[in-house]
């Protein structure tokens, strides 16, 4: 490597700069809290070293200026941190729109991804340059954690649930990714490689021998063989609400509420339709739970998200009409 | 730089509680407080060395990225069990259960602790736990982490969990008992004169962590209940495809399990709180200020415990939450730090081996809770969660602060304890090699875990290499650091020099009793009539106060707190 003794890697997405600088603040500050105080301790063990067996120190109980003085002003920094690392993790949870979506399911000890035009691949995982990138975490057994130093970014894999974690990568080049949570004999193998490429050489990439089915019509295929389609009809006359611009969008629910239908959302309404119901229909909808794989629900969920585009009907969507909705 | 009597050398006192009764049976059905002290002494010293042992099985095993010594579900439950021991057989009775047993009912004046069948009880109730999952490690082992996260735990681990986990079930009832105990002694033993704000703070920080270790420990009881029943019967409490949630026992272990840092921390705290004052010969600066820091801590930690989940996928909104309530947690201890600090000022410091460890838990204590705000720190967490930053800042607090304090403590009343001095200049010496071994086995991994290392990996890519061989050099150096004071202090018990009552000499309670005490502790009921740490107006110590500073001869008040 570069250094003899290296530090930080590189820093190739864009969270990297700001994690750093804002490790670079902390380790300012608290490297400064902790020479001085080193430095006073030093200092007072010299001056105040004890210089006749029977001595004593001097009768003082406290003060209260001081003691108001060194609560508040770590309690003022302290705050600061808080609030420029909630901010970074924040901005973290909340993904853009126009993301590349990647759908990663762990099990042990492999990843397996898959890219949107159905392209898979087994530990290696390849995304271009500038592009936001969604990565949509599924686990098969236990937990796992998808971890890119060189991103700064790390996410729990949890079963029976998704979770999300995005990123830009800004820089080309081939970046190791670890499972950061243990899973069993060989959670230290679990990893491997991102490769960052051109938009371009992506493309070509992407195009190659690929003979892997695009998730979109695999879960168009899933939409008519558990017969999700004898229900969910697009024109909105069917026993259950039409699926055509759902995707994104807030959904009424027959409480009163609205959720946005994301991809929890749709996990959750394929395993336990009945946790949420769409204001104005029957909880009729069987559990799928045990039915589906991983897989499927990942190759439904991407089929639902590309009725995204498909006409709304007027009646029969589900989508609540408050301004709030996308469409 | 002790204080020698100028009289005749002192001598063992005919009769104390070592040689009150003989035989095994006077030991094992013993319901003196002093004698339970040294048999969870005995006990938590076999825990300390078998964690041991595993750690350095971890630190060879890592010396190359590929690791020859172990397999990797070997490795694996290398790191459980050391984790396992360390924190639940060591870590979490070491001071209270040795030093508080031996000195709360000294410290206030009592003859025992309130309920002395019980503590007796939470004796047995440790090593039945301890067998169990001794039985589980010679057994199938154990391979889920100390951390035991579902659905792993429970569902997919080829390892004896059950056992170990009713292991640590049992073992939680030792420690509620423990802290019962002790609230109630506190509360209802004080001798005359002991008012509240006269405790010593060794005492204070006991009182808060007999709060945690009652509230806390019960939830983890009930956690590991459910893991243990979800493993045995299938009850599907934390499996999805059960409808259980496996984050869910996430959130049930940390409640207790970060509190849990706190019964770690908090005694050696209290002990580092004895030990400034007697050494600089000088009030505790901000007496009343500490005393409240430590229930400060010990009622704000139960609020922080999902900042160890924040890349779970919990809500943002409980996220940040938690990380604002993980600063506010901070600043107790800060607050010690400072009161600390400013109590050497204008003292009297001797360099006598329980001040040198209480220097080495400034420092490192100062390092383990800073490196804790770049944890708690959303944005930096995000980085470094679950890789050897993390390993390296709780082996600082619990090491560096909890292991230190714990010597600390053991080295300043080894002389009341057993009657006799330790041999000074090998303590320093051993005082040292520690504190170099310690920074050389962690320092390193905080370098790892901004490289992006992951913990529990028993291989790993070269890169890594060079920080782990410093660590494992570190760690070769810390382990005779640990062989030394065992070695020295046995010996001392026997052969050392006898100490008499005070050598140091120190203004508490426990000082004023013969070393080793009588079973019952006190000739007489002790009357306080000074505050804690004053040494001013105790002519009883044979000082030096200056003209105008104080009053020689007149003592303070039995009330008021002026």
């Amino acid at each position: 490597m570069q250094s003899p003794l290296p530090t930080f890697p590189e820093q190739a997405s864009n969270f990297a700069g700001n994690v750093d600088a804002l490790f670079s603040f902390i380790l300012m500050t608290t490297l400064f809290f902790a020479v001085l105080v080193t430095l006073l301790i030093i200092f007072a063990a010299f001056k105040f070293r004890r210089r006749s067996e029977k001595e004593v120190g001097d009768d003082v109980h406290g003060n209260n200026v001081l003691e108001v003085g060194w609560t508040l002003i770590p309690t003022i920094i302290a705050i600061g941190i808080f609030a420029w690392g909630a901010a970074i993790y924040v901005n973290y949870r909340i993904a853009p729109t126009d993301t590349l979506d990647i759908y990663v399911v762990g099990k042990q000890w492999m990843w397996k991804l898959q890219q949107p035009n159905g392209r898979k691949e087994i530990n290696e995982l390849h995304i271009p340059v500038g592009r936001n990138v969604k990565l949509i975490l599924g686990s098969e057994d236990v937990i796992h954690d998808f971890y890119v130093p060189a991103f700064r970014v790390k996410m729990d894999v949890v079963p029976g649930r998704y979770n999300t974690m995005w990123f830009r990568p800004v820089k080309t080049g081939k970046y190791h990714f670890f499972c950061s949570q243990y899973c069993g004999t060989n959670h230290a193998v679990m990893g491997g490689w991102v490769t960052v490429m051109e938009p371009a050489e992506y493309a070509a990439w992407l195009s190659g021998e690929s003979g892997d089915v695009n998730p979109v019509s695999a879960g168009e295929r899933l939409f008519t063989q558990f017969a999700c389609v004898t229900c969910h009809l697009s024109n909105g006359t069917g026993r259950a609400p039409s699926l055509n611009g759902v995707f994104g969008a807030n959904v009424l629910l027959a409480d009163g509420s609205t959720v946005v239908a994301d991809e929890a959302y749709i996990r959750e309404s394929i395993l336990q339709p009945n946790a949420k119901i769409v204001a104005g229909y029957q909880p009729v909808m069987p559990t799928f739970q045990g039915l589906v794989t991983e897989e499927q629900i990942g190759n439904l969920t991407a089929y639902i998200k590309s009725l995204q585009s498909q006409p709304v009907p007027a009646k029969g969507a589900g989508i609540a009409p408050s301004p709030a909705g996308k469409k | 730089m002790r204080t020698e009597a100028t009289g005749p050398a002192p001598e063992m006192p005919e009769k104390h509680y070592l040689n009150a009764t003989y035989g095994i049976r006077s030991w094992l059905l013993t319901t003196d407080h002093k004698r339970i002290a040294l048999l969870y002494l005995a006990s938590v010293t076999f825990f300390f060395f078998i964690g041991g042992f595993f750690a350095m099985m971890i630190r060879l095993h890592l010396l190359t990225p590929n690791g020859y010594l172990l397999t990797p579900d070997l490795y694996n439950r290398m790191f459980t069990m050391h984790g396992v021991t360390m924190v639940f057989f060591f870590l979490i009775p070491s001071i209270p259960a040795i030093l508080g047993n031996f000195l709360i009912p000294l410290m206030v004046g009592a003859k025992d602790l309130a309920f002395p069948k019980i503590n007796l009880l939470s004796w047995y109730i440790y090593v039945v736990g301890g067998l169990f999952t001794l039985w589980s490690m010679v057994n199938g082992g154990l391979d889920t982490g100390w951390t035991f996260y579902t659905p792993f735990s429970t569902l997919y681990s080829n390892s004896a969990v059950a056992p170990a986990v009713v292991g640590v079930f049992i073992t939680g009832f030792s420690s509620i008992l423990t802290g019962l105990n002790f609230l109630v002694t506190v509360h209802t033993m004080r001798a005359p004169g002991m008012t509240w704000f006269r405790l010593p703070l060794f005492v204070w920080a006991h009182y808060a962590t007999s709060i945690v270790m009652i509230l806390g420990t019960p939830v983890i009881a009930i956690t590991l209940g459910l893991a243990a029943m979800e493993r045995v019967f299938g009850l599907g409490f934390f499996n999805p495809a059960m409808g259980g949630d496996p984050i869910l026992f996430q959130h049930l272990f940390w409640f207790y399990s970060h509190p849990a840092v706190y019964i770690m921390i908090l005694p050696a705290m209290g002990v580092i709180s004895e030990l400034i004052p007697t050494f600089a010969r000088k009030r505790l600066f901000g007496y009343h200020f500490v005393a409240a820091a430590s229930l400060a801590i010990a009622v704000i930690g139960f609020v922080v415990w999902t900042h160890h989940m924040f890349l779970t996928g919990q809500s943002t909104y409980a996220a940040v939450a938690f990380s604002f309530l993980t600063f506010i947690v901070a600043i107790p201890s800060a607050i010690k730090t400072f009161n600390w600090t400013a109590t050497l000022f204008g003292g009297s410091i001797s360099f006598d081996t329980p001040m040198l460890y209480a220097f080495g838990f400034l420092g490192l204590f100062m390092i383990g809770g800073l490196t804790g705000l770049f944890l708690g720190a959303l944005g930096v967490d995000i980085n470094i969660h679950d890789t050897y930053f993390v390993v390296a800042h709780f082996h600082y607090i619990m090491v560096g602060g909890a292991v230190m304090g714990y010597l600390g403590g053991l080295h300043f009343w080894w002389p009341k304890i057993t009657g006799r001095m330790y041999p000074e200049w090998l303590a320093r010496i051993a005082a040292f090699i520690l504190f170099i071994g310690f920074n050389f086995t962690f320092f390193p991994q905080f370098i790892l875990g901004i490289m992006g290392m992951p913990r529990r990996y028993h291989t790993y890519p070269p890169e890594f290499q060079i920080y782990n061989v410093m660590s494992t050099a570190g760690a070769s150096i810390l382990a005779i650091g640990y062989l030394l004071p065992m070695v020295y202090l046995t010996w001392a018990a026997f052969y050392g020099k006898v100490a008499g009552d005070n050598p140091w000499p120190a203004t508490g309670l426990e000082w004023k009793t013969q070393s080793p005490p009588l079973t019952e502790n006190f000739e007489v009921t002790p009357v306080v009539t000074w505050e804690a740490y004053d040494f001013h107006n105790r002519p009883d110590l044979g000082l030096d106060v200056p003209a105008g500073k104080g009053s020689p001869g007149v003592v303070a008040p039995a009330h008021g707190d002026d």
